[in-house]
């Protein structure tokens, strides 16, 4: 039996300009000791994703749908329930260590309240665990810098104190969100490291919600690719980097820039993600798909395995997604109804005085 | 060889800080940002700038278009020095050097509509042109940049981040400068906008004739976008080559130890392998290390590194280091544990 099983779990916000529909019947699962990284732009839906399941959802948010942790369903438990859960069994880091931890609170006495609380250990027995667990996450001195301030410690420190105050219970399961990206890239490098020696150290299971595909493919065993709320594509690390079965997957993994390839041109996903109040009848993908169908507007492709492991949402034939990259320009999207007409070619205009040929422009997204 | 259309030497940013909990009488210490950096840019040239955060990057993007005051030379093509300008002076000169902000809402007055923010340089510039030859090249400079053109009496607010960065980037175009300096254009963005805003501005130089200072924390998109590139560490330059040398042959262990750690979205790259860890944190700028100021976290330090100065040496390809060369395999084993002990 999987560790954690999410089987259509739905998001919704009721805000003043309407209802957001953040995620949208998304459905994964996740053994024991294993890593799923979950991949997606900002509003994909992908940090409320880890929200709901540590119900921590914002006040104005309704998750449907159900979430078994090891047996039992956790999606909008009680809180007397899912404070057994949080730290012990499920932990959670964040991207911003400092706006995570107390300010006012020693690293000590932030830590030590975990155990006091969850373990109901003696303060002492509790401060003398958090020192062992700041060594284990190679905080040097710990011993006397467990005495200090959060803000007494460097951006890559904080982070590694927020892991050591995760871990303090020993989790099955560790949700990481962004924990690197507020950080430089050789901090990054270390607290990536450090995370899959704790992770295979405790035998926890990770779930890695970032931006970064770089991030994803060093340290994931899955990856699920979300964009408008829906999950897009999922499957082993290898084969889905390797051979991307969806437009968007592909068109992301050819639009970052590399360090160890010289590319000429970055191709560019055209457009802007849409706009999760008024989402698109279809596919949310279709308006920016280079290889869109007639049917992509109107109907939404379910998620469907086609390969051992793999599954994608895309009613594209899979010869046609993968012969595209090799024979099509890419295409200038267009609009959708549910949008100002947001996508067009912008004509060649004459340049009145400023001495500079004009090019065609392309606008990239609704306003 | 031709003229360098900026040649900066020895340019060096100090603040001062007040320790905490000091008496009012006793003399702030100082924080040195960019401790003495050397650099020529040529017209038309793309400059990437690369460090961790705290190497001075940002400081010295500032310091070039006169946000903070700088110590050194910054010699423009004309022959002037852009540092010994009064604020007058300076402020006619922006109109050969513009910059574009990281973050792209927060740089533009949310009271302003799209057509006044672009027009403004213009006319603060220019300001003998007539309302409607503003409104025509504001309306020309939306069309080049990828906005619509009828959109030119929206709000900042009413654009998504991709556009907002493309309306920044038309307020430094509209006074055809000479040189833009892009301080993270690109970071707060999500990777697809990301890319079509590289692209951008890519196209728009190499029509444009511009150079750009393009200062970045992703050695990806850097290497992408430069023409050469500069490596920043605590305020100093520790190596400066043209894109294609110095990522096939870094010759200095910190740049070495920065690429290493840059993430590959390729999942046979095993980072295990392949990444340099750097010992520790980045010391105190308050503080820095005496002689070379990388030695503390150097794979390579020796015992004369802490005595002596490394200087700027090189043609074409500079290095500031006593021992350049690539790391051995001794010494990268030698980072790796000491960054588990």
């Amino acid at each position: 039996m999987a560790l954690l099983a999410i089987d259509n779990l739905s998001i919704r916000f009721a805000t003043n300009d309407g209802e957001v529909r953040a995620v949208n019947a998304v459905s994964l699962t996740i053994e024991a000791g294993e890593t799923v990284g979950i991949v997606g732009e900002s509003g994909s839906g992908k940090s409320q994703l880890a929200y709901a399941i540590m119900g921590l959802l914002a006040r104005n948010g309704r998750a449907a749908g159900s979430v078994i942790f090891d047996g039992q369903d956790i999606l909008n438990a009680r809180p007397n329930v899912l404070n057994r859960i949080r730290a012990e069994k499920i932990a959670m880091i964040f991207q911003d260590p400092m706006t995570s931890l107390n300010p006012y609170m020693r690293v000590a006495d932030q830590m030590a309240e975990v155990l006091v609380l969850h373990k109901g250990m003696g303060k002492r027995a509790a401060v003398a665990e958090a020192v062992r667990m700041l060594d284990a996450v190679r905080i040097p001195d710990a011993r006397g810098r467990v005495r200090l301030y959060p803000h007494e410690f460097s951006g890559g420190m904080r982070q590694r104190v927020m892991i050591a105050m995760a871990l303090l219970c020993r989790p099955r399961l560790l949700i990481a969100d962004e924990p690197t990206t507020a950080l430089d890239v050789t901090v990054q490098a270390q607290i990536m490291a450090l995370l899959s020696d704790l992770q295979r150290e405790f035998g926890m299971a990770m779930i890695l919600i970032t931006h970064d595909l770089g991030v994803v493919a060093g340290s994931c065993e899955r990856v699920a690719v979300m964009y408008g709320g829906r999950i897009r594509e999922t499957g082993p690390v290898g084969p889905l980097f390797r051979a991307p079965a969806h437009p968007y997957t592909q068109g992301l993994l050819h639009a970052i820039p590399r360090i160890d390839r010289t590319d000429d041109e970055l191709a560019a996903i055209p457009g802007a993600p849409p706009n999760m109040t008024c989402p698109p009848p279809g596919c949310a993908f279709e308006p920016r798909c280079p290889c869109r169908r007639e049917v992509c507007a109107t109907d939404r492709p379910p998620l469907e395995g086609f390969a051992p492991g793999r599954a994608r949402a895309c009613f594209a034939p899979l010869a046609d997604v993968r012969g595209h990259r090799e024979t099509a320009a890419p295409t200038t999207p267009r609009g959708t109804g549910a949008h100002p007409p947001e996508n067009r070619i912008v004509p060649v205009a004459a340049v009145a005085g400023a001495g500079m040929a004009a090019t065609p422009g392309r606008l990239d997204d609704h306003d | 060889m031709t003229k360098p259309l900026l040649e900066v030497r020895d340019l060096r940013v100090t603040f001062t800080i007040r320790r905490p909990g000091a008496m009012p009488w006793t003399p702030p210490d100082p924080l040195h940002a960019v401790a003495g950096v050397d650099f020529a840019l040529n017209p038309g040239e793309t400059l990437g700038v690369v460090g961790e955060s705290g190497c001075g990057k940002s400081t010295l993007a500032r310091a070039l278009i006169g946000l903070v005051s700088a110590t050194g030379r910054a010699e423009w093509i004309d022959g002037t020095d852009l540092l010994g300008l009064s604020p007058r002076q300076m402020m006619a000169r922006r109109r050969d050097i513009q910059m574009v902000f990281q973050d792209p809402l927060a740089s533009l007055n949310p009271r302003m509509t799209v057509g006044q923010i672009i027009a403004e340089p213009l006319t603060t510039h220019h300001p003998g042109l007539d309302r409607g030859e503003v409104r025509d090249r504001v309306k020309a400079m939306m069309d080049k940049v990828g906005l619509l053109s009828n959109q030119i009496n929206r709000y900042p607010h009413e654009f998504s981040g991709g556009q907002c960065q493309r309306i920044g980037i038309a307020r430094a175009l509209i006074v055809e400068p000479r040189l833009i300096v892009c301080d993270e254009p690109v970071s707060a963005l999500d990777v697809s906008i990301q890319a079509q805003v590289i692209n951008l501005l890519i196209r728009l130089q190499r029509e444009l004739g511009l150079a750009l200072i393009f200062i970045a924390h992703d050695l990806s998109v850097v290497k992408h976008v430069s023409d050469r590139v500069m490596v920043l560490y605590l305020g100093k330059v520790m190596e400066i080559a043209s894109t294609d040398d110095l990522y096939a042959r870094p010759q200095h262990p910190y740049t070495q130890a920065l690429m290493s750690a840059v993430p590959v979205p390729d999942p046979q790259h095993d980072p295990r392998e392949t990444v340099v860890p750097l010992a520790g944190d980045l010391p105190s700028p308050m503080t820095p290390p005496s002689g070379c100021v990388f030695r503390t976290r150097c794979p390579r330090a020796q015992a004369t590194c802490a005595e002596r100065l490394p200087a700027l040496l090189g043609q074409d390809h500079q290095t500031a280091c006593l021992f350049p060369g690539p790391l051995t395999a001794a010494e990268i084993a030698r980072a790796r544990a000491a960054e588990a002990a």
